[in-house]
């Protein structure tokens, strides 16, 4: 069903309301304010502002070495900080063509995927609970713990690592965490057939979030929109497949599309069930690192001694949660970068917002703000 | 299409010269100046050969104090034939003004915003160019590298940077 | 009881003199025993609600070390230490709020509430005020709250409590209906609206084995059974229906702007309100203090323990559909009740009637 206002009967609209949702809210993932401008509920504007967390991240990385510049990263999507590290050392490799060894190519890429995993879940169970379902989000934490515990464990870090170096990684895996990984993957997958009983396949979720803020492919590819938002409506385009970095190429792995199975394609439910879905795929990705991955080997073998890359500028891209990731580095051959810029993918996905949400209701507005899964520590930087 | 046919395409449509391929900056790069990149824009989003509909991102840089030049830089790809451009527009610091291309690619909104709000440079024909992540009555264009730090805002006293730890 | 409190005033030579003295005597000591039934109710309920979200959800809830100065075992204490806290609260009263009816408000809302509990009878004998049009009565008072809702979202002077006003105002009068439409199955089958004989039309068995509740009478009154639960759920505001204090939408709807005692009486009377909703509920379909098993265990105290049991667990239920479910939208739940819930009551009461006539 669609509440998609006609703009003719225009002439019937009672006065128009502005209101302010934020910046504090229970509802928004961050510091967010929407000036919403309504007509009855139904919105007709919606205007973001942004830069309450603004903690000017690229004019200190330029009084920064490029090691220092690691953990302001971290604090970039400090939901994924695997995914940041691993995207500005993928960046400053490219730079100075470093290469490193496979058994740090495949830590890389499991604690990478431990994050998504990490990331999902939190994006799940956020969107559950703007929806009003109060228990999956619960449930979605709990098993997001075990992974932060996993985390702890090797780096000493719940949330902010400084983990992916450039050149290696800082920690080796400690005696046992191997063994735990598997427990965990274990334990995981069936949890997941536990979070679709409970919330995708729900009746009254499926009609607060099926066919509701569509995002049409062209509209997407326009405002930049990447990552699950993007497959969610229908474009099978995956950075870890279609320009691969790391050694994605060794592993089998699927990337799921929104179909439309529950209204349109491209609604929040399809972008929801595309997170679902990644889920499965990342726990494939994983498993087949761990089973695969050379047990021995220096991790701190590649680390160069002193990180001065030649001149030039790189624009690289990863995967991460949220989308593609990039950093334009623009070097001038000395020790600190002349100009760092994160390309955040959740900036991209909340400027479409405006576009999509017009026509809908206020919590229709906060369920499409959910569904697209923005951290604001990365839109501000 | 590979990077070289790219630029003969461009090449072919605007006259010899126009792109000029820029090395320096990296192999993909190609430079135009701020009137050539308002003709050029449309030309490689509508060409079916080149079709570059997805802005990857667009970067505001100081060239440094000796230049005196500040820069954008546009980060394109196509989703349709797979291929990346990244395009060089150079614009004096005294006057920095580029066209704009929010109505091509819709992520330029905010993109341009954004490198207005940190360098100043503006961006010609944008419907709506203010701040985004700096308040609206901030001074100076932090990103620049001659931006000198101000003591107060609104009566707030601002922290001189420190030397070393403390 | 009041009639119960006016026999005994007739005995008392001074107070029998003067009427108007020991009709108000008598209602004041009737309505005593409801208020503190409600605010007990709301203790328990509070405490159990938040332990049985916590085991829900996989978490322990308010736990205590041990008896002392901590929340005790099981963290009893812990509802204590909020009451007195709320008690003991700064009274705001935003600035520009209309402060008449800001005060007003919460107030009208625990009287709807108050006055509905006083036709809600426990057993055969314990009841504050004997109606016989029992139902009736209970679904009327239930209208009252309305107005406090409404009061409440106004007089805070903010858009979003406007928000949360209008859209439960909306919701409780439109879900009366179907209440009141699939509680008239009962009443058919019975023949009268008051209480005692609907629960003495349940007597006895059916089926040999089953007792003869409403609920297990006809396919159609099981139907009731669940139309009018719902319904109610909808009337008390709970998810899946909690729109107007939609938690991470309007940050608490209409009472947003209240604090401390005032915000502590709009979650006592939504406590109250889900006991009267059980209440009814088990009294109609349930067979209100008759015990499950049909012969045993009746009468007097074991009537009131039935019946409370009943209700309770028809509480827990409405508990267990909170941490459950996500909520409806607005649009969504008025579609649900108008284009859904009504046609349904109407048909349930033609297919009760039907059964009576013909098949029984």
């Amino acid at each position: 069903m669609g509440v998609a206002v006609d703009k003719e009967l225009g002439a019937v609209h009672g006065e128009e309301m502005t209101l302010n949702i934020g910046p504090q809210h229970p509802s928004t993932h961050g510091v967010l304010r929407l000036k919403v401008k309504t007509d009855g509920e139904i919105i007709t504007e919606i205007i973001p502002y942004i830069g309450y967390l603004h903690r000017c991240f690229e004019k200190h990385c330029e009084n920064l070495t490029y090691e220092q510049a690691i953990p302001f990263t971290d604090r970039c999507d400090y939901i994924g900080s695997m995914n940041n590290n691993f995207g500005y050392a993928v960046a400053v490799e490219q730079l100075m063509d470093i290469t490193i060894s496979e058994k740090v190519e495949y830590m890389r890429i499991i604690v990478a995927e431990m994050n998504r995993l990490a990331s999902h879940l939190l994006a799940i169970g956020t969107f559950g609970l703007d929806v009003g379902a109060f228990t999956p989000f619960l449930y979605c934490f709990r098993d997001r713990e075990r992974i932060l515990d996993l985390f702890e464990m090797l780096c000493g870090a719940r949330l902010l690592y400084n983990y992916i170096w450039i050149g290696g990684v800082s920690h080796d895996f400690p005696v046992g965490w191997v063994e735990k990984t598997y427990d965990f993957l274990d334990y995981f997958e069936p949890k997941i057939s536990e979070y679709n009983q409970l919330l995708t396949y729900n009746k009254i979720f499926i009609e607060r979030s099926a066919d509701v803020g569509v995002i049409p492919s062209e509209v997407a590819i326009s405002y930049g929109v990447t990552g699950p938002n993007l497959r969610g409506s229908g474009i099978r385009w995956d950075l870890r497949k279609d320009e691969v970095y790391g050694i994605y190429d060794r592993f089998d792995f699927d990337v799921p599309i929104g179909t439309g199975a529950m209204g349109s394609v491209g609604d929040c439910w399809d972008r929801y069930y595309v997170r679902v879905r990644e889920l499965e795929e990342s726990v494939k990705i994983i498993r087949q690192a761990l089973d695969a991955m050379p047990r021995d080997g220096d991790v701190h073998a590649a680390l160069p001694k002193k990180i001065r890359p030649k001149a030039g500028h790189v624009y690289s891209r990863t995967e991460s949660p949220r989308g593609d990731l990039g950093f334009y580095i623009a070097s001038d051959g000395s020790d600190t970068p002349s100009r760092l810029k994160m390309r955040s993918p959740a900036f991209t996905a909340l400027s479409c917002l405006d576009e999509i949400a017009r026509g809908w209701m206020i919590s229709d507005v906060i369920a499409i703000l959910g569904s697209l899964d923005i951290v604001l520590g990365e839109i501000d930087r | 299409m590979n990077f070289a046919g790219i630029v003969e395409e461009i090449n072919t449509r605007f006259g010899d010269g126009f792109a000029v391929v820029d090395e320096e900056v990296s192999l993909r790069t190609v430079r135009v100046s701020p009137e050539q990149w308002g003709e050029l824009a449309p030309f490689l989003c509508e060409e079916d050969s080149l079709s570059f509909d997805a802005m990857m991102c667009i970067t505001g840089i100081d060239e440094g104090e000796e230049s005196k030049n500040l820069a954008v830089v546009y980060n394109l790809h196509s989703m349709k034939h797979n291929h990346k451009l990244e395009v060089y527009v150079p614009t004096p610091r005294a006057l920095p003004k580029v066209p704009s291309v929010e109505q091509i690619w819709r992520i330029a909104d905010w993109f341009e915003r954004e490198t207005y709000d940190m360098f100043g440079i503006e961006f010609e024909g944008h419907r709506d160019l203010r701040r985004i992540l700096l308040p609206s009555d901030w001074d100076g264009y932090p990103l620049r590298k001659d931006y000198k730090f101000p003591d107060t805002y609104r009566g707030i006293v601002v922290d001189k940077m420190k030397e070393g730890w403390e | 009881m009041v009639d119960f409190f006016l026999d005994t005033f007739s005995g008392i030579g001074w107070l029998s003199s003067s009427p108007n003295l020991s009709f108000f005597l008598a209602v004041t000591l009737a309505g005593l025993p409801i208020f503190l039934f409600m605010a007990l109710n709301a203790l328990v309920a509070v405490y159990a609600e938040r332990k049985v979200s916590a085991f829900m959800q996989d978490r322990l809830g308010p736990m205590g070390q041990g008896v002392g100065l901590h929340a005790g075992k099981w963290g009893m204490l812990q509802t204590a230490a909020d009451a007195v806290k709320l008690l003991t609260k700064e009274d705001i009263i935003p600035a520009s709020a209309d402060r008449k009816l800001f005060v007003l408000a919460p107030f009208i809302l625990f009287v709807g509430s108050f006055v509905a509990f006083a036709g809600l009878p426990f057993n055969e004998y314990v009841v504050a005020a004997d109606f016989n049009l029992g139902i009736y009565y209970i679904l009327a008072m239930g209208s009252v709250g309305v107005i406090g809702v409404i009061l409440a979202g106004y007089s805070s002077n903010n858009k979003w409590s406007l928000y949360g006003a209008m859209r439960s105002a909306a919701q409780i009068v439109s879900y009366e209906i179907p209440a009141g439409l699939s509680l008239l199955a009962v009443i058919m089958l019975t023949g009268s609206l008051a209480f005692r004989d609907i629960v003495a039309a349940q007597t006895g068995t059916t089926l040999a084995v089953l007792p003869n509740w409403f609920i297990f009478d006809n396919p159609f009154t099981f139907f009731a059974f669940w139309l009018f639960f719902i319904a109610g759920i909808a009337e008390v505001n709970r998810t899946p229906f909690d729109l107007p204090e939609a938690e991470s939408e309007l940050v608490a709807g209409f009472h947003t702007e209240y604090s401390g005692m005032r915000w502590s009486f709009f979650f006592l009377t939504e406590y109250a309100n889900m006991f009267i909703v059980a209440g009814v509920a088990a009294l109609a379909f349930l067979g209100g203090w008759l015990s499950p098993i049909p012969g045993y265990f009746e009468g007097g105290l074991w009537g009131i323990f039935w019946f409370m049991s009943k209700a309770m667990f028809l509480i827990f239920v409405m508990m267990w559909f909170r941490w459950t479910f996500p909520r409806l939208r607005t649009d969504q739940l008025m579609r649900m009740c108008w284009k859904f819930f009504m046609p349904a009551s109407f048909l349930t009461i033609v297919g009760v009637g039907i059964w009576d006539l013909f098949i029984r």
